[in-house]
């Protein structure tokens, strides 16, 4: 029996801020999940991902996130990526001050 | 208090001149992560869920008003108005950027500070007792010793790369206030039956995912053996140590693994080598570092106005009740602030909360500051007549919370929220647990309770050793809570037993809300505090409270 493939994001920290970014499509890094692209194919997914890696100069720590599309782009699944995508829960910081949506 | 030697000094801008240039590098891509990351670690710089976070030493908790005024002014330049004071004695900033960082770190070293060893598998910072020097319990000021085993760790080319991280905890007090039994090496000043002070050596303490209380290695040490038996102990465990299994390196492991009475005979082998060694130099270092611990001349004069204010001010009284200590001077006391406002974040202090508790520490303190591993800081020497006055300014920035050793003084590592290995949020539950038992207005009757939260089975929010304890786990890809009831970090140190399963993020303030409520309806009086009442009851009355409860619930 195949396994079916959970959709994937790719995601890493920014060198120089820290912060949560993710791949688009078109080999761009955004800092909103929305906007990142959702790929459903493995093979793919670890293309992607040796693309990332290799931006040494801009990402550290890339990885593949599950995620699932939604009617504004890709969702994150669990919810630590859920967290990533917003920042702490005790104050207003990170992507939830900056983020306009 | 201790000021840096022209080596100290030295040394620490030479590791920031050197931390500049691998940033410089690191940027340029001169340098790649896997090579920079071990650099970065040196100098307490990681990576965390949402940006870097930068850890800085405030060894063994001590503080001067000139330093603290530093931290809020780098919290303020380089972070967002904010530092966050953590279970060992450290500060953490949680938002700085990469490039900002050297300066960060030349800013600390203009105030004889730095972030070395504050990560990697080497000697972190020396943690005491937050009350040495000051408490009227104390048979002497452990803090000597503590700078003594800090200049002899610091860039140590024996111990620079041990299996794991190491933790050494001191105390001069019989109340232990350091949780000594939690580390991997704990030292309780103790006498001999000659009446002369020495120490008592506990190793394989730990927390983690293997709890384990330490084990007395000598009972009683001459103090001027401290050094070439810490050594001993470090050098057995160098050799001994896991490095096949990072899950079972630490200390606490070999000793598990050797048992007691080899790892003392190998140490105490050890120790016979090492000791000669030692030719006296340590001694006279000693001996400098004390005097620079000197204890403040305390200014004499009567404590009335106290006595009248304790009288006529219930908000004060309440207060004084919970957060003033015994001083070895009657006529002065230990004042805890509190960082943990109800709703407020455990430990985070805000640039301007820090200037305030720097000027009153110059104006009513001796200008000597401490950081406690419970997250809160203290004012160890204040004249009780100009207590009133010191509260009523802790009060006009939200600092005079009358809660120390209650209910809402919670323990929380960061949790989910900044830890880029935690596997669930703990400092929400922290603050609604806070705010709960506030709403109530039970946490003085309650009495003493102390909660601990960790954010993962690494446990940096002392779960083990919570009075209740509570551990965020990840259960399936959901956020769920296990309880453990009767830890105690005290000399009568204890691990916590688990309740049961775990409660999911909107059930476990409920949860600790029945544990609270069996305690009161099977108290033998509100002189019983929860762990005395835990220790008689067991665990029954309190699981039956958790799931008997629960389940009555469900069913209706």
């Amino acid at each position: 029996m195949s396994r079916s493939f959970t959709p994937k994001i790719v995601t890493a920290s920014d060198l120089r801020a820290g912060d949560v970014i993710y791949l688009t499509a078109d080999d761009q890094w955004t800092r909103d999940h929305a906007k990142a692209e959702l790929i459903d194919d493995e093979a793919h997914a670890q293309m992607r991902l040796l693309f990332a890696a290799a931006q040494k100069l801009r990402v550290v720590g890339a990885y593949l996130a599950d995620a699932k599309a939604g009617p504004n782009g890709p969702e994150p699944i669990h919810f630590r990526e859920v967290f990533r995508t917003k920042g702490p829960s005790n104050y207003p910081h990170g992507k939830q001050a900056d983020l306009t949506h | 208090m201790y000021s840096y030697s022209d080596f100290d000094e030295s040394f620490v801008r030479s590791r920031v001149a050197q931390f500049s240039q691998q940033v410089e590098r690191r940027l340029d891509g001169s340098l790649t992560e896997d090579e920079f990351k071990p650099l970065r670690l040196m100098n307490g710089l990681y990576l965390q869920l949402h940006a870097y976070m930068l850890r800085v030493a405030i060894p063994y908790g001590t503080l001067n008003p000139h330093q603290m005024r530093q931290l809020a002014h780098i919290a303020q330049v380089w972070d967002k108005g904010y530092g966050h004071f953590t279970t060992r004695q450290n500060i953490q900033f949680n938002w700085p950027k990469l490039g900002n960082v050297p300066a960060i770190l030349g800013a600390l070293a203009d105030v004889e500070m730095h972030a070395i060893q504050t990560s990697g598998n080497c000697v972190r910072n020396v943690t005491a007792d937050h009350f040495a020097g000051a408490a009227a319990d104390e048979i002497e000021d452990p803090r000597p010793y503590a700078e003594l085993l800090r200049q002899w760790s610091t860039d140590h080319p024996e111990f620079q790369f041990l299996p794991r991280k190491f933790k050494i905890a001191i105390t001069g007090a019989p109340n232990d206030r350091a949780v000594t039994k939690a580390h991997d090496i704990g030292l309780r000043m103790v006498r001999n039956a000659a009446g002369e002070a020495g120490f008592e050596v506990i190793v394989g303490g730990g927390l983690g995912r293997t709890p384990m209380i330490g084990h007395t290695v000598r009972g009683y040490l001459p103090k001027a053996d401290l050094l070439p038996y810490v050594e001993a102990i470090l050098s057995v465990y160098n050799m001994l140590g896991r490095r096949d299994n990072k899950y079972k390196a630490r200390i606490k492991i070999t000793v598990h693994e050797t048992g007691v009475e080899e790892i003392t005979r190998l140490i105490e082998a050890r120790f016979t080598e090492v000791r000669p060694l030692f030719k006296g130099a340590d001694q006279k270092l000693l001996a400098d570092i004390t005097a620079a611990f000197a204890p403040p001349a305390l200014r004499t004069g009567g404590t009335e106005a106290y006595d009248a204010f304790y009288t006529a001010d219930p908000t004060f009284r309440a207060w004084a009740d919970t957060n003033l200590t015994a001083h070895r001077d009657a006529s002065h006391a230990i004042v805890t602030i509190s960082l943990k406002a109800h709703g407020a974040t455990p430990g985070d202090a805000t640039a301007d909360q820090m200037r305030l508790i720097a000027d009153l520490a110059e104006k009513y303190g001796y200008s000597d500051l401490r950081i406690s591993h419970e997250q809160n800081v203290i004012l160890p020497h204040v004249h009780k007549s100009d207590l009133p006055a010191l509260h009523a300014a802790l009060g006009t920035m939200g600092l005079a919370t009358a809660n120390i050793g209650l209910i809402s003084d919670i323990i929380a590592c960061p949790g989910m929220d900044y830890c880029d290995l935690a596997t669930a949020r703990s400092i929400p539950i922290a603050t609604q647990i806070a705010t709960r038992f506030d709403e109530l207005k039970l946490e003085h009757d309650i009495g003493p309770l102390k909660i601990k939260i960790s954010g993962c089975i690494n446990a940096c929010g002392h779960h083990h050793v919570g009075h209740i304890g509570i551990l965020g786990l990840d259960r399936a890809g959901v956020e769920n809570y296990q309880i453990t009831l009767g830890g105690d970090g005290t000399e009568d140190a204890a691990i916590g037993d688990k309740t049961g399963p775990g409660f999911a993020y909107d059930e476990i303030v409920p949860a600790i809300e029945r544990i609270v409520g069996a305690y009161l309806e099977h108290r033998n009086d509100p002189g019983e505090a929860f762990l005395a009442a835990y220790r008689r009851l067991g665990m029954a009355p309190f699981k039956a409270a958790l799931y008997d409860a629960e389940g009555a619930r469900d069913a209706a």
